[in-house]
């Protein structure tokens, strides 16, 4: 019950078949690591579950603590505790991040309920802080004009106001620098507990240095091929995707039928 | 408040409409009315009368009104609105709420002034003028004839704006002197009240060499309602380095025919602003002449317009460069929902002479429904060298990667595609400068989206 559990998923987007059969459980409590080479369909996985019109679920099911989410509209999977942050986070010009993170604060309180102010910012300075980001940010408009960086840590603010039981982080460390990782990740590290499930997505090692995961999954051709502890990241930083090619022309038969 | 209006709304509909306006307005300005104005106003204004009738109405197959729904210029309905009861006037009053802080304030209510808070006793030592114009027409006539109505009504609506001058009988006028800068905001209200009742609200705006102010303008209906017509004109003059901000809020009722006539003038170095937010009306037409007539002069254009139901509003636009070195720069954009038209027909005009011009003009139209519509006509025509011009106009749908990020917070879809459509406004909202009025300006927006 207390888990994000995908099994058997298919996902196609025109006609071509990227998640061929994928299976998955996080539990609450852990964190768990999808690695795999570019191409292999991560950020389609993620996208998906956070429930992307563009990409079509041929066959599987995605269980949120028993219930079936692929129904949900993607508002509704986020407001019952689904959260991906985004390898490419859009921006949205005109909209401020303190009116935007205000709107999806609003959205989860009860209906007639209005957010207090006072408290609403109280919180959001209080995770600024922690990400070490300016205050001034509130009044910019969201990821415009960003660095890299700050997009991934606008994310993380997202997610540590959010709350969310599961969390999907996709590529998380991509575009950040040793000291953006540090305090991207002591973030993320903040959000760690047994009410939570956390999905880390990486296509290097080197994030797993400072999110330490539990579980370890090999994604490649859009299957999970191999599971492991953490040691998995640490030979796969070694070795590479190579010694998987075979796998991946093994399971790419069966996706033909 | 609520108690008031509730006990308005019951005598409303004790009296038949009939008994809450004089005659209509197809049928000339009343002898009654003119007798209060000067010989020489008498005169001008029965010309114009004459004009009216003798300019043809609007086809189009003329490009000024191209893709414009001239049926709905019909203007037999209308008539002259009848005088305010004291207690109209006190409710219309405690409704007319903008701005925290301003120099001075007028409120009209058709056509009548309602409520005048005059400029503070240190403004008008240093000779600001803030006074109903028919006051100005009496002791500032030098003034008054030499800006009022001085440029031509160049975008179509000739046989309006001599309507407007054949009726005209209230109205702001403003003076800033030499080197003043008015600090706050002056602020003016115009309601339309009386069912069917026509306006020809009137704003003369001088600002003098080197001198500084801003003005905002709210247009509103006191009832959600009934059916009116306003046929504004307003002149705004910036003198030799002087700074102009105007702003114009239009929320009149969806019940509303509309037309606007402003004619800007940016003399020597000045720099004129204006930001016209078009929410209300059926039909709203607004026609923007910017003259830059000094060098270094520089003029903004910006509006925004959020049209919902069967809304349709009509902008047209001239640019007007007659002197070297001079800048306008504008932006429209404009969101559509339902079944809304919008047209946009603008001319960027580079005089010959008037080289080193620099000219942009940008008009987006964000489309929320298949069945809204936005034409835009942009237009060049340089006479001149040594000219920068861009213009472009573009019509699109809600980006959808940005609303699957807003949906994949939680937000909900309709409050997600306001958030998207507020955004997209704001780019126009955010080039005033000046926080109290950009607030205020939002709020309107919010509003007409609806209590959340
Ligand atoms: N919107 C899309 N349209 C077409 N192909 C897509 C789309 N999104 C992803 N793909 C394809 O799906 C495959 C997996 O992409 P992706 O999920 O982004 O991989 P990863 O995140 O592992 O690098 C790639 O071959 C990519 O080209
Ligand atoms: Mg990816």
């Amino acid at each position: 019950m207390n888990r994000l559990s995908i099994s058997n998923l298919r996902v196609s987007i025109a006609e071509q078949e990227i998640i061929r059969g994928l299976s998955l459980a996080v539990p609450k409590g852990e964190v768990h690591a999808i690695m795999g080479p570019n191409g292999s369909g991560k950020s389609t996985l993620a996208k998906v579950l956070a429930g992307h019109p563009d990409y079509k679920v041929t066959m599987g099911e995605v269980l949120m603590d028993g219930e079936d989410i692929l129904g949900l509209a993607p508002d509704e999977r986020a407001r019952k505790g689904l959260f991906l942050a985004f390898q490419y986070p859009s921006e949205i010009p005109g909209v401020t991040i303190a009116n935007f993170l205000r709107a999806a604060v609003q959205a989860r309180l009860p209906e007639g309920e209005e957010l207090e102010a006072t408290d609403y910012y109280a919180r959001l300075y209080e995770k600024m802080d922690l990400l070490e980001m300016d205050r001034s940010f509130t009044s910019r408009s969201v990821n415009e004009g960003f660095s890299g960086g700050e997009k991934k840590r606008n994310e993380i603010l997202q997610l540590a106001m959010l709350e969310p039981k599961y969390a999907v982080l996709d590529e998380t460390d991509s575009g950040l620098d040793i000291d953006a990782l540090k305090v991207v990740a002591n973030g993320v590290n903040s959000m760690r507990g047994p009410n939570r499930g956390i999905l880390v997505i990486t296509h290097y090692q080197r994030l797993l240095d400072y999110i330490v995961p539990d579980h370890v999954h090999v994604m490649v051709q859009g299957r999970i091929v191999r599971s492991g502890g953490k040691e998995l990241a640490l030979e796969l930083e070694e070795k590479g995707y190579e010694g998987y090619d075979e796998v991946k022309d093994e399971v790419s038969e069966p996706a033909m039928v | 408040m609520t108690n008031q209006t509730a006990v308005l709304d019951e005598v409303m509909e004790l009296e038949s409409p009939q008994e809450h306006c004089g005659p209509a307005i197809l049928s000339g300005p009343s002898v009654a009315r003119e007798a209060e104005l000067p010989g020489w106003f008498h005169d001008q204004q029965r010309a114009a009368w004459a004009k009216f009738e003798s300019f043809p109405f609007p086809n189009r197959k003329d490009q000024a009104w191209r893709f414009s729904s001239v049926e709905a210029l019909d203007l037999s309905r209308y008539a002259q609105p009848a005088r305010l009861t004291q207690f109209e006037r006190d409710e219309i009053l405690g409704r007319s709420v903008g701005l925290d802080a301003v120099a001075g304030r007028l409120i009209f209510a058709d056509d009548q002034l309602v409520r005048r808070d005059p400029l503070s006793e240190t403004l008008l030592k240093t000779g600001v003028l803030l006074m109903p114009l028919e006051r100005a027409l009496l002791e500032h006539e030098d003034l008054f004839r030499k800006h009022f109505m001085a440029q031509p009504a160049a975008l179509g609506s000739a046989k309006f704006a001599a309507l407007h001058e054949a009726f005209v009988n209230s109205g702001t006028f403003i003076y800033v002197p030499r080197g003043v800068e008015v600090e706050l905001p002056i602020e003016i209200f115009h309601w339309l009240h009386g069912e069917n009742a026509a306006v020809f609200p009137h704003t003369l705006l001088i600002a003098d060499e080197f001198s500084k102010v801003t003005v905002i303008e709210h247009f509103r209906s006191a009832h959600p309602e009934r059916s009116g017509f306003a046929c504004g004109v307003n002149d705004l003059v910036a003198g030799n380095g002087a700074k102009i901000n105007y702003i114009c809020a239009q929320n009149w009722n969806e019940k509303a025919l509309s037309i606007q006539i402003n004619a800007t003038t940016a003399d020597r170095d000045a720099s004129a602003l204006s930001l016209n937010v078009h929410l209300g009306g059926a039909y709203s037409r607004f026609e923007s002449l910017s003259r830059l007539t000094g060098e270094g002069a520089r003029s903004d254009l910006l509006a925004v317009s959020v049209a919902n139901g069967t809304q349709e509003f009509d902008a047209r636009t001239l640019q007007d460069h007659v002197s070297p070195h001079t800048t306008s720069d504008l932006l429209y954009k404009n969101a559509l929902t339902d079944r809304t038209r919008n047209t946009f027909g603008g001319l960027i005009r580079v005089e010959p002479h008037a080289h080193f011009t620099d000219a942009y003009q940008t008009v987006r139209n964000l489309l929320l429904s298949d069945d809204a519509e936005a034409n835009s006509m942009p237009g060049l025509e340089i006479l001149a060298d040594n000219v920068k011009c861009s213009h472009g106009a573009t019509s699109g749908q809600i980006n959808e990667d940005e609303m699957f990020y807003l949906l994949a917070r939680g937000i909900p879809l309709p409050i997600a595609k306001q958030l998207l459509i507020i955004g997209f406004l704001n780019e126009v909202v955010d080039r005033l400068q000046h926080p109290a009025i950009t607030d205020l300006v939002r709020e309107l927006i919010e509003d007409k989206f609806g209590p959340r």
